[in-house]
């Protein structure tokens, strides 16, 4: 039909430069070339900065390429960007839902502004509240929706009408796994019913897996392209499945594996340790076993990105601390009780209660809207208790808060640091506010920089930084006056899977030698890295556990659950059909 | 498909109602767009129609005289008279200064010792010394004190007719337009400007950035939107809040402060919506070209509001300002406005003045579509 032949996107030698005043320009786009073909689901992914947004904003005619030549729906999208615009449907990372309208509201603004007919909308809509389940909030606010539905609707306002082209740019960020996989059964449904093209860009890999079609970014170049089978084979014999015969906890082997130089990559996976060898051969370690299995798609991006940086940044990221690791660790610190917390007559948070020793890494999970940040702002003592008994390292936390607050470090989800000065400002701002003086104050922002790689940037401000760099130094900062218990909230959301390796090495180190860690997160295999795990939803506790004992929870004898995405969608599946059913019952 | 295309190139009706629906939801939705919108006209109305007043009544005075005559106590007594002054009488020069210079008094009037002599050879002088810091009082005052004084001649020449005696001095002077120099009339027509600048550019100047901030362009972009439907979808609710606040200020101009309106109210209303236009492009342009809603405001205020209220002539009379700051003040749109409104309030309709003010706003809202259009491209970067 066109030059374009079976591709709906097509990009020869795209450049594109970011420039920055006195400093070299970025390249967020380098000589890139990739096609992405009609009728199928194209995956685009990579770390942090890899060039995945800019790519999507090309092809949305947001933005023009410096050099080198873009083809969508066949027209060239520097030249007819409205011609595209009016074609395709496209959902930024951030989709620009009016917060102050109606979620019906929303639908219609969209269906104006493309044209629907009133008898396409009476046809369409009710397939889009099937879809997506929103027809019961159809009158809510958009503000006021879930993270994960917010999502939804973002994706149904691009779908008010049948797009030649649908674009998503990290469409599950900061969505809880139920949520996700509504969405992603959404976007596969009309590939394959309706023949929908989509490109989409993602860090999730499971996610990747599903797409006909993955380019793996880095760098602002194409580091691979090809089937998930094709990129997986690379993989092929280097995959290994280790466990431990001494019961050693999976998080601590996974310690051990991932800073030796054999090993390209370790992750924690339903109880064992997924490895990632350099060679095809297997190291040979005293009580450990290494089973061969088969390659994940995520296994080959992590061998391609060693390969392209040439370092291994999670065996850097190991703190050098200097506190006594063979402390008591059986030790409660946080102590919960029958806690509640009410918003007027809303339940946020009902009859919780747990324990955390000292020195473990407890996880919070749950869906959006589960209670998980109003547990967590109660326990660091930003937000009241309605009632119950909440007890931080020792100090009661309805009576003396300012007490326990110097024994806590808390990393909130957004950064919240000063973006308007400096790396080594903002740290000695809060050190200051923490109390440390003089020599102990030089000491302690000494070891942050020299633990957080955070030397050679000392004098950008701290906005400036890319988005990892933000995080370590949001971690840095909270961790400058030596706290006991460390609150961390979605620390890794939105993070690359190289990121997210270092994060939890320093996290593991952190825990090894003392330090208590409570930790929210929308990962799932993250999970693996705690020792308990608490699950909530709907403001109750449905869970609570090592990873291991959640999972038998969640399976039966004939269907047990292997990953701790399955378990956790089981939980929260079975809890909500009770629920249901008690509430038919009344 | 290839219809869609020229289709979106054109003005879309729907698409600009639905444009226009979802801004002026989102205006009444907010709460703070209201209060700026509604609430703070009807403070400004209230405080600058009561709470301020350049009237001068009862202002201190130093009266000084050397000489005792009868005709020197005659022409005192008209000051003691006048319900614009308060009197105090001193014998020494030194002394008034040293009041003036404490701000006890705001005027000193000295007669010299030899000043009923002098007036029969018919060259008096009667000095008048004005604390001249605020330019518009002092000339007020002044001009007060003359009036004061030409009275008493008047009075004397009559008196003297039969004598026939020539009257030395022969003062007249009149205000016109606003008789009773009463400060509300040329204040309400002065915040009908300040009003439809305020709605204007303040609250326009934050739509735009807000859209950037909240990332909404991004997905508004990628539709067949142009962005003439953007930027008249963003006028239209603000112009209709403007048109209340201007109704606002002509019904209390009216019942409240019983203003005149000498000029023809659709002229009036007619100018006060294009200058609305000016004042709302304004705001727009800031709002496309800062991205940023904090940044916009301040700049809106910097370059809208403060030029409104301190250089358009409302409060400070261009006449008496530096040449600097009258040639600054040539150039903003609110000083034709001033201008316009407060002849066509007060003196009536003067078509040479309303026909160049008219084409002085319709060049600055020309001037500013043009950056408007020029600022607001569907690119990210």
């Amino acid at each position: 039909m066109n030059a374009a032949g079976d591709f709906i996107v097509r990009g020869d030698n795209l450049t594109k430069r970011f420039e920055r005043p006195k400093l070299e320009p970025i390249m967020a786009l380098d000589h890139v070339s990739f096609g992405a073909r009609h009728g199928a689901l194209t995956a685009l992914v990579g770390p942090d900065g890899a060039g995945k947004t800019t790519l999507l904003r090309l092809a949305a005619g947001l933005m023009r390429a410096d050099e080198g030549t873009l083809t969508v729906l066949g027209l060239d999208a520097a030249e007819q960007p409205q011609a595209i615009q009016s074609r395709i449907s496209y959902m930024p990372q951030r989709f620009g839902l009016y917060e102050d309208l109606s979620v019906q509201e929303n639908l219609d603004l969209y269906a104006d502004l493309h044209g629907v007919s009133p008898e396409q909308r009476a046809e369409r809509y009710p397939r889009l509240m099937e879809m997506t389940a929103l027809a019961p909030f159809l009158n809510r606010l958009a503000g006021k929706l879930s993270g994960g539905m917010k999502q939804k609707l973002g994706l149904a306002c691009t779908l008010v009408r049948s797009p030649d082209l649908l674009l998503l740019d990290e469409p599950t960020v900061g969505v809880d796994p139920l949520s996700r996989r509504e969405l992603w059964d959404i976007v596969s449904g009309l590939v394959e019913n309706e023949g929908l093209s989509v490109v989409v860009s993602t860090s999730y890999m499971d996610e990747a897996e599903r797409s006909a079609h993955v380019v793996v970014l880095h760098e602002g170049h194409v580091l691979a392209s090809g089937t998930p089978k094709e990129l997986m084979a690379q993989a092929n014999g280097h995959s290994f499945l280790a466990m431990s015969r001494r019961a050693t906890p999976a998080r601590k082997l996974q310690a051990d594996l991932i800073d030796r130089a054999e090993v390209i990559d370790a992750v924690p996976h339903g109880g064992q340790v997924r490895t990632v060898f350099r060679d095809r051969e297997p190291l040979s370690l005293q009580d450990v076993t290494f089973e061969p299995t088969p390659p994940a798609l995520e296994d080959s991006l992590m061998m391609l990105l060693r390969h392209e940086t040439g370092e291994h940044a999670a065996a850097s990221a190991a703190l050098n601390l200097s506190k006594n690791a063979s402390q008591e660790h059986s030790e409660v610190v946080i102590e919960v009780h029958d806690l509640v917390r009410k918003f007027g007559d809303f339940t946020a948070v009902n009859r919780t209660s747990f324990g955390v020793r000292r020195g473990e890494v407890f996880g919070l999970l749950g869906p959006n809207g589960a209670g998980k940040t109003t547990t967590f702002r109660m326990l660091c003592g930003l937000l009241p208790a309605t009632s119950g008994t909440l007890k931080v390292a020792g100090a009661d936390l309805r009576r003396a808060r300012a007490e326990a607050r110097q024994n806590i470090g808390y990393v909130a989800q957004k950064f919240s640091l000063y973006g308007d000065i400096s790396v080594l400002e903002n740290l000695q701002f809060f050190a200051g506010a923490y109390g440390l003086r003089n020599a102990r104050a030089v000491e302690r922002i000494e070891w942050a920089l020299e633990n957080f790689e955070l030397k050679e940037r000392t004098s950008s401000t701290a906005g400036s930084l890319p988005g990892g760099f933000q995080r370590r130094l949001a971690m840095a900062a909270a961790l400058l006056h030596e706290p006991a218990i460390v609150f961390l909230d979605e620390p890794t959301s939105g993070a690359d899977p190289l990121a997210r390796r270092e994060f939890w090495r320093r996290i593991g180190s952190l825990a090894d030698h003392g330090t208590t860690i409570v930790v929210t997160t929308h990962f799932m295999e993250e999970a693996e890295y705690c020792d308990r795990i608490m699950i909530q939803d709907a403001g109750t506790m449905l869970a609570i556990g090592t990873p291991e004992e959640v999972r038998r929870q969640a399976g039966s004898a004939d269907e047990p659950a292997h990953s701790m995405e399955d378990a956790f969608i089981r939980i929260v599946e079975q809890a909500r059909e009770r629920a249901q059913r008690q509430e038919h019952a009344a | 498909m290839s219809d869609q295309n020229v289709h979106s190139q054109r003005l879309s009706w729907q698409r600009l109602r639905a444009l226009t629906v979802k801004e002026t939801r989102q205006l009444l939705r907010d709460k703070s767009n209201l209060m700026v919108g509604l609430f703070l006209p009807v403070v400004l109305i209230l405080v600058f129609g009561y709470g301020l007043s350049f009237d001068i009544k009862n202002a201190p005075v130093a009266i000084v005289s050397q000489d005792n005559s009868p005709t020197a106590r005659d022409v005192i007594s008209g000051f003691y008279l006048s319900p614009y002054f308060t009197v105090t009488q001193l014998r020494s020069m030194e002394e008034a200064q040293r009041l003036m210079r404490a701000g006890k008094v705001e005027a000193i009037v000295y007669l010299q010792s030899d000043f009923s002599r002098r007036l029969a050879a018919s060259n008096a002088t009667i000095q008048v010394l004005v604390n001249g810091v605020d330019a518009n009082r002092a000339r007020v005052l002044e001009s007060f004190a003359q009036g004061a004084i030409a009275q008493w001649s008047n009075k004397r020449a009559v008196a003297g007719a039969s004598q026939a005696a020539a009257p030395p001095v022969r003062l007249e002077t009149r205000l016109w337009f606003n008789e009773a120099n009463t400060s509300t009339h040329f204040l309400v027509p002065g915040l009908i400007v300040l009003i439809m600048t305020l709605n204007g550019a303040l609250l326009t100047s934050l739509v735009m950035a807000r859209e950037w901030e909240r990332g909404t362009l991004e997905s508004l972009f990628v539709t067949p939107i142009n962005t003439g439907e953007l930027i008249a979808s963003k006028l239209i609710p603000y112009f209709g809040v403007g048109l209340v606040g201007l109704a606002m200020c002509l019904l209390a101009g009216k019942f409240l402060f019983f203003v005149p309106i000498r000029g023809s109210l659709i002229l009036i209303v007619l100018i006060s919506m294009l200058y609305l236009l000016v004042s709302l492009s304004l705001g727009l342009l800031i709002s496309a070209a800062t991205k940023n809603q904090f940044l916009a405001s301040q700049i809106a205020l910097i370059t809208s509001f403060l030029p409104a209220l301190m250089l358009s002539g409302f409060i400070f009379d261009l006449r008496s300002v530096p040449a600097i700051v009258r040639a600054i003040s040539t150039v903003l749109p609110p000083t034709y406005y001033v201008e316009a409104l407060q002849t066509l309030f007060l003196a009536g309709n003067v078509p040479g003045l309303l026909i160049k003010d008219t084409a002085v706003l319709i060049a600055a809202s020309i001037v500013l579509f043009v950056l408007i259009r020029i600022n607001t491209r569907k690119q990210l970067a």
